[in-house]
């Protein structure tokens, strides 16, 4: 039995350039860099070394993802078992019944849960990863680039920001949409400008609304209507979310109807606190979100309105209800949309949070307004870094003269 | 005053110009490669925008509307039909004045605008936001926060799109999409940004 490496190191003659199958070479690599540690490094006598490297910071966020997935995978059960139980049914009527006739369908059983759970996880996941990447590897084998780690971020992002009874062909659009139209038309992982799996979600949110929002897509059993709390909020305020029952260490929790992913902000600190401490994402942009988002609601709580119980919302359950949470740590941080300056990024932070605050409060049409925040703000990240650096100019200009 | 700060903020962001009406994309395409020429040609429009949107606005209100000219005696008459051609000519001329203008006592902010003035002459965005004007029945003090609103949010959409053009220079673009192919694309995801504001009623 030859090991990996030994049978990667054989057929590499065939991929590198003149070799018969050198077209391929993307594919070769793929596997190779997947499985072992890439030994490219800088060389020359100007570069800074560090041992982080695309690969590692990619496979770190994936990682980051872990609890939220757990609580994705327990969360979306959960909420379809209790679904089931007050509608009366003793089955789920969708072939996920094939599986759960073995763990029955008890909201107070973890295992149930979590199977129930992993029943809807999976197969978006799975689809997501295969046409995804059927996507990147046509790009990469045809314009001799490499595929890289970015897309499992991508592909896991993307996956835990869908609602749970997305139609796997609307995933299967959306994921082409963000990869190609979102990342490869500018060439690839870092060239973009926007957030690929953001822009993913909002080619769905704009060209089939009806299945990714309203009351009836969050939780995963047909004709079961619950709306997410945020919803609920834009309804009729805090009042309409804790007389549904939500108390906010439960939403910090993440027990509620949403997205997949989103819904645990407990999950996605610990996330963000891996992401902090490894130094993959930026505390800046994250301190300007938060801040960004503090200062407006409190503003408009200051403001008060007779007619918009949004107005009142405290800034502690804008933290905790939405993708609020999720977008400020795993979609404002990626490093290729977001500004590049130090000071750039408190401010690509702080136009997210209030642009999320005032689209949550004085948008009519959107419940939830993360995403579109971030995106306006990956678009004016460029123009940020821009007057940023001219500032640095013409302050050195004036210390110099 | 509560009505003209809603009245402008509509203006930039809810229906910018560039981005959710798509006026004036050939100037908006063509004169975005660079963030410093990009922010000067947003200010001549804002500038242009300013101007044109009042005059016209006195021009159809004091002349064209149905019985306008009864401050002459006559009544009956309605020449609104001769709105389109009347914007035109008084953008054309306001244009040229202005450049006269800017040419004899600001010579630094002419040659700054350089050749963007006469190029603003044929913008749609002008045109647009004179036709809006006459459409939604603005009053004078509207169109005149009207025309600094439109023209602010046409500025600050070429000004980002811009930003954006120059990130996009490191970018490795397929060949058949490089220049105005891979400009398309961006406005349009950028006007899915902008989405963020449609339905802010206000």
């Amino acid at each position: 039995m030859i090991s990996a490496r030994e049978l990667l190191d054989k057929v590499e003659p065939h991929f590198t350039k003149g070799g018969k199958l050198e077209t391929y070479y993307g594919l070769y690599e793929m596997v190779d860099t997947f499985i072992y540690t890439p030994s490219d490094v800088t060389r020359g006598t100007t570069h800074v070394r560090d041992g982080n490297d695309l690969k590692r910071t990619m496979t770190f966020v994936v990682i980051a993802t872990f609890f939220c997935i757990m609580m994705a995978m327990y969360n979306t059960g959960y909420q379809a078992n209790l679904a089931i139980e007050a509608m009366g049914l003793t089955e789920s009527p969708s072939w996920r019944n094939l599986v759960m006739n073995i763990f029955g369908y008890n909201p107070m059983n973890p295992v149930s849960n979590f199977a129930h759970g992993a029943l809807f996880f999976l197969p978006i996941y799975i689809v997501t990863l295969a046409i995804g990447g059927i996507w990147e590897v046509l790009f990469a084998t045809v314009r001799g680039h490499e595929v890289n780690e970015g897309f499992l971020v991508s592909s896991m992002l993307y996956t835990l920001i869908l609602p749970p009874d997305m139609p796997l062909w609307q995933v299967a659009l959306g994921i082409s949409f963000g990869i190609v139209i979102g990342k490869e038309v500018f060439g690839g992982t870092g060239k973009n400008f926007l957030n690929p799996a953001l822009t993913g979600r909002a080619f769905l949110f704009f060209a089939y609304p009806a299945s990714i929002s309203g009351d009836s897509v969050w939780v995963g059993v047909d004709g079961f209507t619950a709306a997410t709390p945020l919803g609920l909020a834009a309804q009729g305020g805090l009042e309409a979310v804790q007389a549904a029952g939500y108390n906010w260490f439960q939403t910090f929790m993440g027990f509620m109807p949403g997205s997949i992913g989103e819904t645990s902000t407990l999950a996605i600190l610990i996330g963000a606190a891996f992401l902090l401490y490894t130094r993959i994402a930026s505390y800046r942009i994250m301190a300007g979100v938060l801040g960004g988002m503090i200062a407006t609601s409190i503003i408009f709580n200051f403001i008060g309105s007779d007619s918009n119980p949004m107005f009142a919302m405290p800034f502690y359950w804008h933290l905790t209800l939405g993708g609020f949470a999720f977008g400020m740590v795993y979609m404002a941080t990626d490093p290729v949309s977001a500004s590049m300056t130090n000071t750039g990024r408190w401010i690509f932070g702080a136009l997210i949070g209030v642009m999320v605050v005032l689209v949550r409060v004085v948008n009519p049409a959107f419940p939830e307004g993360m995403m579109l925040s971030i995106l306006f703000a990956n678009m004016f990240a460029p123009v940020i870094d821009y007057f940023v650096v001219q500032a640095n100019i013409k302050r050195r200009m004036k210390r110099h003269a | 005053m509560e009505e003209y700060i809603s009245l402008f903020i509509k203006a930039v962001f809810v229906e910018n110009l560039a981005l959710a009406f798509f006026l004036g994309m050939c100037t908006f395409l063509a004169v975005s490669k660079k963030i410093s020429t990009a922010i000067g040609l947003g200010i001549a429009v804002m500038v242009v925008q300013m101007i044109t949107v009042p005059a016209n606005n006195l021009i159809y209100h004091l002349l064209l509307k149905e019985d306008a000219l009864a401050w002459l005696g006559i009544t009956g008459v309605d020449l609104s039909f001769l709105a389109l051609l009347s914007c035109i000519g008084m953008i054309a001329a306001l244009v040229q004045i202005l450049e006269m203008i800017l040419d004899k006592f600001f010579p630094a902010l002419y040659h700054a605008l350089g050749v963007f003035l006469p190029l603003i002459t044929v913008n749609c965005a002008i045109l647009g936001g004179s036709l809006f004007m006459i459409e939604r029945d603005y009053q004078f003090g509207e169109s005149v926060v009207y025309g600094i609103g439109s023209g602010f949010g046409w500025a600050l959409a070429i000004t980002v799109m811009a930003g954006v053009r120059e990130k996009l220079k490191y970018s490795d673009i397929p060949a058949g999409l490089q220049g105005l192919g891979i400009t398309f694309i961006s406005a349009g995801l950028m006007s899915l940004g902008f989405m963020a504001f449609s339905g802010i009623q206000l």
